[in-house]
């Protein structure tokens, strides 16, 4: 399924893997463009999209006013237009001026013109508390567009599967929202092979086999999970089956319903609110998958963000899943 | 109305008089005073700087350049008006009589940080681009509809210009004629990118025209040209005569904030020229000196700042962890139960009883 027609690997981050991703993808073809607030010279306020201005200039490389809904509507024209946009929203906090484009254009052009029409179009945005960012900038609101029907909802966890989910974003005949966790765009460097490669949006990975627990997490969590079944592993003997599950909407049934029929124990962990988290699709949908359904020996637990806002950097840290946390819900469904 | 917006300018930068007109409002009292805000002001936003090197504070926003723009339109103002800051508009909220601590603890991540003193309309620092022209505009209309005289300033940057809130404040506050005052600060960067590639207009003060309202351009360095120019909108919006647009043209000499590097966008040399020819602090010292106001004892100034701004370090360094109860017991009036047991269970798993 994962293509890599190169096999030269190189060591980098998550977040050169993101520059890496549209490096080869806006060599490969002249449509595909780059789009967003301080994109150009500066690089991107992360460095998303270092040295790509003074590769492909400032026609394909674009600093816009800044308006976000400006980005979107007009990325949208764009796109139907034949091009391929990739808008930068620079924090998903700052997203909201553009959630009308979104929600009332660029997920149902394609419904609403029978296919005549449509948006193929990447949304990239830096996202996740635990940085100490200032006000607003650490919000996690995946589920307002998990919800929102025409839109896939990516976000990778790793250098790899950056740089193959983002490609795998950019060539999809539709908008997707590509969520970049910005608390481990730093975190390492992992061989991540040179040239195109894609990894299949859907899909999620089993970083981690085990029989006992299913453990399923993604972006910024996934550290977290797996220091958790690694601890938990060592001090209590429970296996965990830790799983990435890399795309949000729509989800991969398949891999779930085949880790809740071995483990039969289900925890849910992600940064966002708890009420209206992804969590709830991924129970609902055990619910509605029978064999997972009743193989389950223990209700399903989760662990989440709070219902309030995500809150000044004073209180991050509790505003945020923990290990502990983490393992006291294993260890219930473990001894339910 | 001129349809070219000149720079209105008072003191140039080199301290001299260049609009006569206002010879006698300057005097020695008032302009000892203003450098006595502006000196204060400079050195708080420098103290920031530092305190967020040695990983004292978070991510700071500095302001160094803008002190005439901020210091000047906030004096503007009366005790009861109100104020609707951005995040790099300290020097403003802390002329109108905001809390020094609490500015400091607003850059530690505290939530006390948004909080001026009782009674003091300064609303928290907008975050969200251009969201609190909108915010201004309301409090403005709430203001005429109480049939008060009170009026709202509304800060804003020149990369505000682009959003759609922009528009709509503008727009509302020209039909319902609300006391308000658009403010904007042009330091000649929106993060990264230069207003010239922002806009295609030539000015900001020009934007006013499409909703008939005043728009005025100003040497936003010049301490003299922004009071006067923002205390004129002033009373017209407390007479009941409208909202006015003013664009204090100025410069930020330091990065967009701490974790920015502006050499990866612009030429830092030019903040050494600037110094030299358009310093809004250096310009009223240069005009003290020339008109015989300076004194051996405004020397002793510094001094005196410096101990206030240590002493609000020393409040904001002693004060105590920030409270559980801010992260949950502030989302409503009555927490519902989700929030009521996620506060319970969080405060057992630490071992606390709620
Ligand atoms: C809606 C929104 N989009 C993006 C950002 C990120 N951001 C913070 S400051 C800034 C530039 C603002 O420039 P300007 O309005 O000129 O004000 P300045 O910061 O120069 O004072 C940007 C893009 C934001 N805070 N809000």
């Amino acid at each position: 399924m994962e293509t890599a027609t190169q096999t030269l690997q190189k060591q980098l981050t998550l977040i050169q893997a993101i520059t890496d991703a549209l490096d080869v993808m806006l060599s490969e073809n002249e449509d595909i463009l780059v789009l967003g607030q301080d994109v150009g010279q500066n690089g991107g306020v992360f460095r998303a999209t270092e040295g790509l201005y003074e590769k492909y200039g400032e026609d394909r490389i674009i600093d816009t006013p800044l308006a976000e809904s400006g980005i979107i509507g007009t990325s949208i024209g764009m796109a139907v237009n034949g091009l391929r946009p990739v808008a930068e929203i620079q924090f998903f906090g700052f997203i909201y001026p553009a959630f009308n484009q979104i929600m009332t254009h660029a997920s149902r052009i394609r419904s609403r013109t029978l296919g005549r029409f449509t948006v193929p179009m990447v949304i990239r945005t830096p996202y996740g508390a635990g940085v100490r960012a200032p006000e607003i900038h650490s919000d996690s609101m995946e589920a307002l567009f998990t919800h929102m029907p025409g839109i896939k909802v990516v976000v990778p966890s790793n250098p790899y599967d950056a740089k193959g989910l983002l490609i795998a974003s950019i060539e999809d005949p539709d908008p997707v929202l590509f969520l970049e966790p910005m608390k481990i765009y730093r975190a390492g460097r992992k061989e991540v092979p040179e040239g195109k490669y894609t990894v299949p949006l859907g899909k999620g990975n089993v970083l981690k086999d085990g029989e006992d627990v299913s453990l399923f997490t993604w972006g910024a969590m996934v550290p977290l999970a797996m220091k958790a079944a690694e601890q938990i592993e060592k001090e209590q003997g429970i296996c965990c089956d830790v799983i990435d599950l890399r795309t949000l909407y729509p989800l991969d049934r398949d891999l779930i319903r085949e880790s809740v029929e071995k483990t039969g124990r289900v925890v849910i962990l992600h940064e966002a609110h708890q009420t209206g988290g992804v969590s709830g699709d991924i129970i609902s949908l055990i619910n509605d998958t029978e064999t997972a359904f009743l193989s389950l020996k223990a209700p399903i637990e989760k662990v989440t963000g709070f219902d309030v806002p995500v809150p000044m950097f004073s209180l991050e840290d509790h505003y945020l899943p923990k290990g502990d946390g983490i393992k006291q819900k294993i260890e219930h469904v473990y001894n339910y | 109305m001129d349809v070219t917006f000149p720079i209105k300018q008072i003191v140039n930068g080199d301290g001299d008089l260049v609009d006569a007109s206002y010879k006698d409002k300057l005097t020695k009292d008032f302009v000892t005073k203003v450098y006595q805000k502006m000196l204060f002001a400079r050195m708080f936003d420098r103290k920031c700087v530092n305190l967020q090197r040695q990983g004292r504070i978070g991510t700071y926003v500095p302001f160094e350049g803008q002190e005439a723009a901020q210091v000047g339109s906030a004096m503007a103002l009366s005790d009861d008006d109100w104020m609707f800051p951005t995040y790099r508009d300290h020097g403003a909220t802390l002329t109108f009589g905001h809390s020094m601590r609490n500015v400091l603890m607003y850059w530690n991540g505290r939530y006390e940080g948004v909080l001026p003193p009782k009674g003091k309309n300064i609303f928290p620092p907008a975050v969200p681009i251009a969201s609190q022209l909108l915010h201004a505009t309301g409090a403005a209309w709430a203001e005429k509809k109480k049939g008060t005289d009170r009026v709202a300033m509304a800060y804003f940057g020149d990369g505000a210009t682009s959003e759609g809130d922009f528009h709509e404040g503008l727009n509302f506050a020209s039909v319902f004629q609300a006391p308000v005052i658009f403010f904007n600060q042009n330091n000649g960067f929106a993060i990264s990118v230069p207003t010239a590639r922002q806009m295609h207009s030539k000015t900001i003060a020009q934007k006013a025209l499409a909703y008939d309202m005043d728009g005025v351009r100003i040497d936003g360095n010049d301490f003299f040209a922004v009071y006067f120019t923002a205390l004129d909108a002033v009373e017209k919006a407390r007479n009941g005569d409208g909202p006015t647009l003013i664009e204090a043209v100025t410069w930020r000499y330091g990065a967009h904030t701490t974790s920015d590097d502006p050499s990866k966008y612009r030429d830092q040399t030019e903040n050494d020229v600037r110094r030299e020819t358009s310093d809004p602090v250096t310009r009223i010292e240069r005009f003290m000196k020339a008109s015989g106001m300076w004194d051996e004892a405004l020397d002793e100034l510094e001094k005196k700042a410096s101990e206030e701004i240590e002493a609000a370090v020393g409040e904001m360094e002693k004060a105590a962890p920030a409270e559980l109860n801010h992260l949950f017991d502030y989302v409503f009036e009555t927490s519902p139960w989700p929030i009521r047991e996620q506060k319970d269970h969080y405060l057992k798993s630490r071992g606390v009883n709620a």
